[in-house]
């Protein structure tokens, strides 16, 4: 179960042995040598060590960073920031959190019920639908929904296209994607869900589109970007891009590889 | 699709004047699974020039129509028409920016080299371009190190410290191997200013027309070097790796010249400098001696905007020396805060009527990760403050952010534009006084745009 935690517990191992079989990095004649690559890479490079094992604070970093990884997969989203921004929460097939990280399939689809509530929600059809679900972190929805939706929103107005009323997917996975725009109609779809978390960043957003997304399209259809937090691409400029591509997806009727390919 | 740029450097030196042409190679780093993130990857030198002598009509004159005349040869003899240039810079540096005609000199220059090249002239770019094209810079992001560079011309000495490959200190000191010449038989025929009081200082009698004595010129040369050495003290730590480049490098890193082999002081003054204690650091060998302010110039002064940043249409670039007025930390703040730019309105009109500018680009820092109701309120100021300076409305408005926030800024900017062009860059930290800009036409399908910062300082 849990094929999420499985990477973490991989990387985790990895990155202790490779920082025990390092000698101490910070020594004074290599002082001037330490800063840089340690200020261009979240990874835990000269981080010294006591005896064979860790130093103690770089363990508890260590076991923080990890229960915060923990946390961004079991944690649900904040019924306060969807109340918010007033966004309608449906759930996918899946029961539980813990059927969500076992069965894939079940996270893409929806019940006819449910099916019905999306659709109802956005009766007339649209140019472009973005939604977001909580994926592998629902801190990373945490974090940057409330900025990035208000900027696609304002770029896709701008553009002159018509958006669909947006809502929130839990349990929802990147394919819900394809569901919801044969339940909708719209032209274009994007969602926001939580990437899996690593040992960097539990907050992590990606936006996955598509053109006319269709059950069993070739993945090669999906145009990603990803990386989308504070650390890496800001929500706010994320979202001036990511209506860009919208936008352009929508004029050439494209997406993924086709896309990139012009 | 333009992936290449061609790219050339003028350097009118104190002594010397060069010419080469590079391309730069854009790529996008990004992948395909995240935003494009565009970079220049690979600079190529396609053509080295002769080392010219800087035509002077006397001490205090270039003669422009020798030096044009000199360049021309250079793109004749580069198979290169004039204009068919994209990028590159002229740089006018050591004495030569300080002969009263130099301004005149660069104008002249930049008119004819290219539709985008720059006119440049300052002790700092100069300290930091002859770095990057000694090859400092690289070393130091390479190997984590702190490097010194040290590019001893004909004039004057441009240090650069490099930490970690990122700029920090630079420094300009009137020492170098032209401010005394000779006859091939060691009779001295010029004694600028500056040496004579070195030479004053150190107790020796020095005269045109003389013949001074070995042992005197090089107590000269020592003393030269033992200033250079105290000067630059504090910049040094026990691990700092040294470069030396310039004209003057070539006596520092080979020995055997004969004293008066280019009839001036450049090889006392590097063996002078080969025997000071700054040899007691790790001294390494550069890519380029003489030639690496013209490197710098030709294939580092074009950077790269964001490569998601917002302009309303491409037909509004190149854009030429915009003058840049900078955003105080507090009036940022002020505006990210509560949408406020009074201050900014104010200082803005007065910045306008003094610069005497059609357009000027507005800096600011910008926030890292920035909500989406702050960048709203930093749009609204920053609409407030520019429409205060009365631009004519054909003129575009122009913003640079230093962080990644110039796509968001223009979509935010838009309502607030009433129909007049905005360019929104980020990515760019023009923060910095007297500074200029240049702007190039959009590259790699209209992702970025080719961003020269400039100084235009005389004297």
């Amino acid at each position: 179960m849990q094929d999420a935690l499985v990477e973490l517990i991989v990387q985790a191992i990895l990155e202790a042995q490779s920082n025990t079989n390092k000698p101490a990095q910070v020594t004074p004649t290599q002082e001037h040598r330490a800063p840089q690559p340690a200020q261009v890479t979240s990874a835990r490079i000269g981080v010294g060590c006591a005896g064979t094992r860790l130093r103690t604070d770089t363990y508890l970093q260590f076991r923080a960073d990890h229960a915060a990884a923990r946390d961004a997969v079991y944690n649900d989203v904040p019924a306060e920031l969807l109340q918010q921004l007033n966004l309608p929460e449906f759930a996918t097939q899946c029961q539980s959190r813990d059927e969500f990280l076992t069965r894939p399939d079940l996270g893409r689809v929806f019940s006819e019920q449910t099916g019905n509530a999306i659709a109802a929600h956005n009766a007339s059809p649209c140019d472009v639908l973005v939604y977001a679900a909580d994926g592998l972190s629902s801190k990373a929805i945490a974090a940057n929904l409330e900025n990035i939706l208000p900027v696609i929103t304002e770029s896709l107005t701008q553009q002159g296209l018509s958006c669909g009323k947006p809502f929130f997917v839990k349990y929802g996975r990147v394919a819900s994607m394809e569901q919801v725009a044969q339940l909708t109609g719209a032209k274009v779809v994007c969602v926001l869900i939580g990437e899996r978390p690593g040992l960097g960043s539990a907050e992590s957003m990606s936006a996955y589109m598509a053109y006319a997304p269709t059950p069993g399209m070739p993945e090669a259809r999906r145009t990603v970007v990803s990386n989308i937090y504070s650390g890496g691409l800001n929500a706010v400029e994320a979202g001036a891009y990511v209506a860009e591509v919208l936008g352009r997806m929508h004029r050439e009727k494209k997406s993924g590889v086709e896309l990139n390919e012009g | 699709m333009a992936n290449t740029l061609l790219s050339v450097g003028i350097d009118i030196g104190t002594s010397t004047t060069q010419v080469i042409f590079s391309t730069l190679t854009l790529e996008d780093l990004g992948g395909r699974f995240t935003a494009p993130n565009i970079a220049i990857t690979k600079k190529e030198v396609i053509y080295r020039g002769a080392i010219h002598e800087t035509p002077l009509l006397n001490h205090s004159l270039i003669d422009t129509q020798a030096l044009c005349a000199l360049v021309e040869g250079e793109f004749r003899q580069a198979g290169l028409a004039i204009g068919a240039t994209d990028t590159g810079a002229v740089i006018i540096t050591g004495e030569s920016a300080r002969r009263e005609n130099a301004a005149a000199v660069l104008r002249q220059l930049s008119g004819f080299a290219g539709e985008f090249v720059v006119a440049t002239a300052g002790p700092h770019l100069e300290s930091r371009i002859a770095g990057q094209g000694s090859g400092a810079q690289a070393y130091a992001q390479e190997h984590g190190l702190r490097v010194v560079n040290f590019d001893i011309g004909g004039g004057t000495t441009n240090v650069a410290v490099f930490d970690c490959g990122k700029l920090g200190a630079t420094a300009c000191y009137d020492i170098g191997g032209r401010l005394l010449k000779f006859t091939p038989q060691g009779k001295l025929t010029y004694l600028s200013e500056h040496a004579a009081t070195i030479a004053q200082a150190a107790g020796l009698r020095l005269r045109v027309s003389d013949t001074p004595s070995l042992a005197d010129l090089r107590a000269l040369a020592e003393a030269m070097a033992r200033q250079l050495e105290v000067n630059v003290q504090a910049l040094l730590t026990p691990n700092s790796v040294l470069l030396f480049s310039g004209g003057v490098a070539d006596c520092i890193y080979r020995t055997g010249h004969e004293v008066f082999a280019y009839n001036d002081f450049g090889v006392l003054l590097g063996q002078a400098v080969r025997n000071s204690r700054l040899f007691g650091y790790q001294v390494l060998a550069p890519q380029e001696t003489i030639r690496a302010t013209v490197m710098g110039a030709g294939s580092y002064t074009t950077t790269l905007s964001g490569s998601t940043i917002g302009y309303t249409r491409a037909d509004l670039f190149p854009l030429k020396n915009l003058p840049v007025f900078a955003l105080s930390p507090q009036q940022e703040q002020d505006a990210f805060d509560h949408g406020r730019a009074e201050s900014v309105a104010q200082a803005l009109c007065d910045f306008v009527q003094q610069t005497d500018a059609n357009c000027v680009a507005i800096a600011f820092q910008g926030k890292p990760s920035p909500g989406w109701q702050e960048l709203k309120r930093l749009a609204q100021a920053l609409q407030h403050a520019a429409s205060h300076a009365q631009l004519a409305p054909d003129v575009p408005w122009v913003f640079l952010a230093q962080h990644d926030i110039g796509k968001a800024l223009g979509l935010a900017m838009t309502p607030h534009a009433q129909g007049r062009a905005v360019i929104t860059l980020d990515g760019i930290d023009a923060r910095q006084p007297d500074c200029y800009l240049d702007i190039g036409k959009p590259l790699m399908n209209g992702q970025v745009v080719p961003v020269v910062i400039k100084t235009l300082l005389f004297g």
